[in-house]
């Protein structure tokens, strides 16, 4: 495809909603803004978390998908059974790249395993508790788990199973096992971020809190909505352990259950993944005085920067000079292999459609390599994570918000530990920011374009009209951008690659997309016949016959 | 190990399913209705069915999957999907202008009861569906049946939407060619081809799902039966549905709709199997076995007879879809093999009963099964080859057996969607497969004195 000429934003804007019918294309343009940074990071209001359009072609998933797949899924050591007819249970089945690394060959791990009732037509007409707790109690005999997460899918809430008093009523059964319920329905809310809401809810009444027994070793962190996808959590594991940090857990990638019950002991809440997990935080400093701030492991530079504040928190000399050391050790041959990369993709342009942060991180590591990010969005955010988290106070909730629980969080009266004296507070002062995220937008250049919940037309006139050298978002997009011919990358799965998080996850990154973005194979797609399809000249000999 | 809590000893379970075998109707549906040209399929529920489908079609095929949805929230779930499904028509024949809207259920709007012929009649009143454009419908709730029981209902819905007996029969004959790859649509078409059949084949996945890359996307591929061919299907002399679960229902609608004879047969998988299939052909069409097919079949049975000694005995677990399986089953046992396991996820009675006439009496078969079972049944009798979707790959790898993927999904490999397992050509890529295996694991296990150049 040829490079078109310069297009203005304000086209754009109105050529992504050109074809649409006049009420859809009214709601769409709210959801599109075009990028500008006032003083105090003042951006314009962006439409976000609101109902997608019938019929429109959506990247989104559901509530269930982001509670079961998202936030629980990569845990370990916690049993989860799909409640609910069979396909909600086989898709969220070992399709998202959560790895995890058990200590021996022996430990518990429930990944490969995924359990459902696989309601039939009988429970969806008398109830589906019985068949539950069967389930329950086979599912005890065959994995003797610690703790049993069940998961509700749509037909489960229309019939009013009610999973909650199934969990209690079977935990009074067997008191060694902890088990509760996710109600996750597949239509609660307007996209997965519903279902990140109720797994945080449920995690932190249930879980967190109830193992006192702190994790051995000094400045003990949990990384909070990192789900090790492609090993990311251990590159994070690697650099904390090599400065002297202290990983207390992982929320949730490569996680285990008595990490996550023993949380509340940690000094410190880092939180990667803004939307899916901010809850957890927020509700973790109320009730035990656990400090939050937001990091970004996703590129070599922002990895320095969020090490340096975890060390800022700290103040301790010792650990300030081991992260400097760390970083220019690390650096040295992230150095050698960006100068290279850029060497070939500085200039180029980036598009970016995912997740609830993915899609202002990866705008970081693209700029290492002298790409610009010229289009992002995201599919499930809030407008907290475009505009940062000081326009939350007016955001209107709707009914679709409504309908998801807001935990009333009191200080825990044993257990609420003020993790910062006063001089620590002076030390750090109002700089530091701590419960803060500055969202996308300020970080993005004026004139760019800001686009929430992208659909799939969407997406093809901004391919048509901006041809960017790489697109990025999802499965279910990849193979339309590459019949463009423009590489696709997945910044969810991340195309079977990484780790991408850390110094060595930032190494991996530019190699993948200068291979990406170079190879060769972008130019076989043209024969070499298409430019003169015309036959031009015969042999003789044919023309005897 | 992988899966190290699955343990030898083989319990009953009446309520949970471990590592399930099957997945649900709409996937089946959706697979199904992108087999007609200019077709999008619909999803009439909450938008994570169709994401999670969309995705597991895309990972399987590696293309573009277009579907819509109703997107339903929690208001719609309680008041009904009506107002979600008329604007989605509007939305989607304003925006996509597909020429047919294939609307599957969900086990969402099963539940509530939303009544598709009656909403769809509603949108073609308020003028929502313009004129020459269609939406047909399909009831798949994800309660019942699984993705083959989807794919059977959506075809049947192709059938109950299009087909007309004008009263002046044709010389062509209907092909329904099952659940089965566009690598396989496309050699069924071929095969009648060559032996000068006319034929309508639908649904036809092929060059919809396995399209070449021309650096430009096209959202409506050119491949999928169209729509005349659909209409004409009723006027046909006779219907060959290929595999009784996934096809018979839809030739069984066609003959009460339009008076058009079926034939139902085992899926072409194998020697016996496809042989029976080109009878038919031959005898519908009234013509003669082609040259051409008749090498094809010689050249299987020449691999067979040339390296029967490496088939001999082996033993096989499978596991996959009922129609699928019961043809692969004959077919291993026709060249030597003993097929021990028979697993499939999806329900039905006379499963067992076709099993055991393909493979003889001395095999574990089981419908309604999960994976879990599968690999137990493997620990308690080991085998020397598992034939299964890419999810035995951590019993493979656990069990140090080597492993044929087949079936649905296969999200790890390629080659299903271009090459084909049905006919003698695509008998001959399993041949090949199973050879390589099994060859494969004799050069790496044999003795540096026992290693043969020659085999």
């Amino acid at each position: 495809m040829e490079k078109k000429p310069e297009l203005k934003p304000e086209e754009a804007a109105m050529e992504l909603v050109a074809c649409f019918p006049a009420k859809v294309a009214r709601k769409r343009s709210k959801q599109i803004v075009i990028n500008e940074v006032g003083p105090e990071e003042q951006v314009p209001e962006v439409m976000a978390n609101v109902r997608t359009i019938p019929g429109i072609i959506t990247m989104r998933g559901c509530s269930y998908a982001g509670c079961k797949g998202v936030v629980l899924g990569p845990t370990r050591d916690i049993l989860q059974i799909t409640h609910g007819p069979i396909g909600c249970g086989f898709y969220s089945w070992a399709t998202r790249r959560n790895q995890t690394r058990p200590a021996t060959g022996e430990d518990t791990n429930f990944m490969p395993y995924a359990l459902s009732t696989d309601m039939q037509e009988e429970q969806i007409i008398f109830g589906g508790e019985k068949k539950l707790k069967k389930a329950i109690e086979e599912a005890i005999a065959l994995f003797n788990p610690k703790a049993i997460g069940i998961f509700s899918t749509c037909p489960v809430g229309l019939i009013g199973d009610d999973v909650h008093s199934v969990a209690r009523e079977m935990e009074a059964k067997y008191p060694g096992i902890n088990i509760f319920g996710f109600s996750c329905e597949g239509y609660k809310g307007v996209s997965q971020s519903a279902g990140h809401h109720v797994a945080n809810n449920k995690v932190f009444t249930d879980v967190v809190g109830l193992i006192d027994e702190p994790k051995e070793g000094k400045y003990k962190v949990n990384l909070l909505g990192e789900y090790n996808i492609g090993g990311d959590a251990f590159e994070i594991e690697r650099i904390f352990e090599k400065a002297g940090l202290t990983l207390h857990s992982s929320f949730s990638g490569n996680s285990v259950y008595e990490e996550f019950a023993s949380a509340h002991t940690a000094d410190l809440n880092v939180v990667m993944c803004h939307r899916s997990i901010n809850y957890l935080a927020e509700m973790m400093e109320k009730k035990y005085g656990i400090p939050w701030f937001k990091v970004n492991f996703i590129g070599a530079e922002a990895s320095a920067k969020s090490l340096r504040k975890i060390a800022e928190y700290y103040g301790d000399k010792e650990l300030m000079d081991k992260v400097e050391e760390v970083i220019a050790e690390e650096m040295k041959e992230v150095a050698r292999v960006r100068d290279d990369v850029a060497s070939r993709c500085a200039g180029k342009t980036a598009m970016m459609f995912v997740g609830g942060s993915r899609a202002h991180h990866y705008q970081d590591i693209f700029k290492e390599i002298g790409m610009k990010t010229i289009a992002a969005g995201y599919e499930f955010a809030h407008r907290d994570d475009y505009e940062g988290r000081k326009v939350i106070p007016s955001i209107k909730v709707d009914a679709d918000s409504r309908n998801i629980e807001e935990l009333k969080v009191t200080a825990d009266p044993e257990k609420y530990r003020d993790r910062l004296t006063e001089a620590d507070r002076k030390r750090l002062g109002d700089e530091f920011k701590f419960k803060n995220y500055e969202g996308m937008m300020p970080d993005m250049d004026p004139k760019t374009l800001v686009i929430d919940d992208l659909n799939h037309h969407e997406m093809e006139v901004l391919i048509e009209k901006f041809h960017p050298d790489i697109f990025c978002a999802g499965v279910k997009e990849k193979y339309v951008v590459q019949k463009y011919g423009i590489p696709m990358k997945q910044l969810h799965s991340y195309d079977y690659g990484g780790p991408y998080a850390g110094f060595q996850g930032a190494i991996n990154f530019y190699r993948d997309i200068d291979k990406m973005i170079n190879t060769k194979v972008w130019s076989l797609v043209k024969a070499p016949w298409d430019d003169s399809p015309e036959l031009t000249a015969t042999y003789a000999c044919d023309q005897a016959v | 190990m992988l899966l190290r809590h699955t343990p030898k000893e083989i319990k009953e379970r009446s309520a949970l399913t471990v590592n399930p075998a099957k997945t649900c109707q709409p996937v089946g549906a959706m697979y199904a209705a992108l087999g007609v040209h200019k077709c999008l399929p619909h999803s009439h529920g909450s938008q994570g069915c169709c994401a999670y489908h969309r995705s597991a079609l895309t990972r399987h095929y590696k293309e573009p999957v277009m579907a819509g949805t109703s997107s339903f929230t929690e208001g719609a779930s309680v008041f009904g999907g009506q107002a979600n499904l008329l604007e989605a028509i509007n939305n989607i024949f304003t925006i996509y202008n597909p020429d047919v809207i294939a609307v599957h259920t969900t086990c969402l709007s099963e539940t509530i009861g939303d009544d598709l012929t009656q909403i769809t009649n509603k949108a073609k009143e308020e003028g929502k569906v313009p004129d020459g454009k269609y939406v047909i419908k399909a009831n798949t709730p994800s309660y019942v049946g699984s993705h083959v029981t989807g794919f059977a209902n959506m075809v049947k819905g192709i059938v109950d939407a299009f087909p007309v007996n004008t009263g002046h029969k044709t010389n062509t004959i209907n092909i329904i060619p099952g659940y089965v790859e566009p690598s396989d649509m496309s050699e069924i078409k071929r095969i009648a081809s060559e032996m000068g059949i006319k034929t309508i084949v639908f649904p036809d996945t092929s060059n919809v799902l396995n399209g070449p890359q021309t650096g430009k996307y096209d959202m409506y591929p050119s491949g999928g039966t169209k729509i005349p061919d659909l209409i004409k299907a009723g006027d046909s002399k006779a219907t060959i549905a290929l595999g009784p679960i996934a096809s018979g229902p839809a030739a069984k609608a066609l003959d009460t709709k339009c008076k058009v004879p079926c034939e139902i047969l085992k899926l072409p998988i194998g020697i016996k199997a496809t042989d029976e299939f080109v009878d038919r052909l031959r005898i519908l069409g009234g013509v003669s076995v082609s040259e051409e097919i008749k090498t094809e079949r010689g050249q299987a049975v020449d691999v067979i007879t040339d390296m029967q000694q490496y088939f001999a005995g082996k033993k096989a677990a499978l596991i996959g879809d009922p129609d699928q399986m019961v043809s692969l089953a004959g077919f291993l046992t026709d060249i030597g093999m003993k097929v021990r396991h028979v697993v499939t996820g999806t329900s039905g009675k006379k499963f067992e009963k076709r099993i055991r006439e393909a493979a003889g009496e001395d095999v574990n078969v089981k419908e309604g099964g999960d994976y879990f079972y599968f690999h137990q049944l493997i620990k308690n009798e080991k085998v020397d080859l598992i034939l299964g979707n890419s999810y035995s790959k951590y019993i493979s790898r656990d069990e140090d057996i080597p492993l044929i993927r087949f079936g649905f999904p296969i999200y790890d490999r390629v080659g299903h969607q271009y090459n084909p397992c049905v006919g003698y050509r695509g008998a001959m890529r399993l041949l090949e497969n199973i050879l390589n295996a099994l060859l494969d694991r004799q050069d790496r296990d044999a003795l540096e004195e026992k290693f043969e150049l020659v085999m």
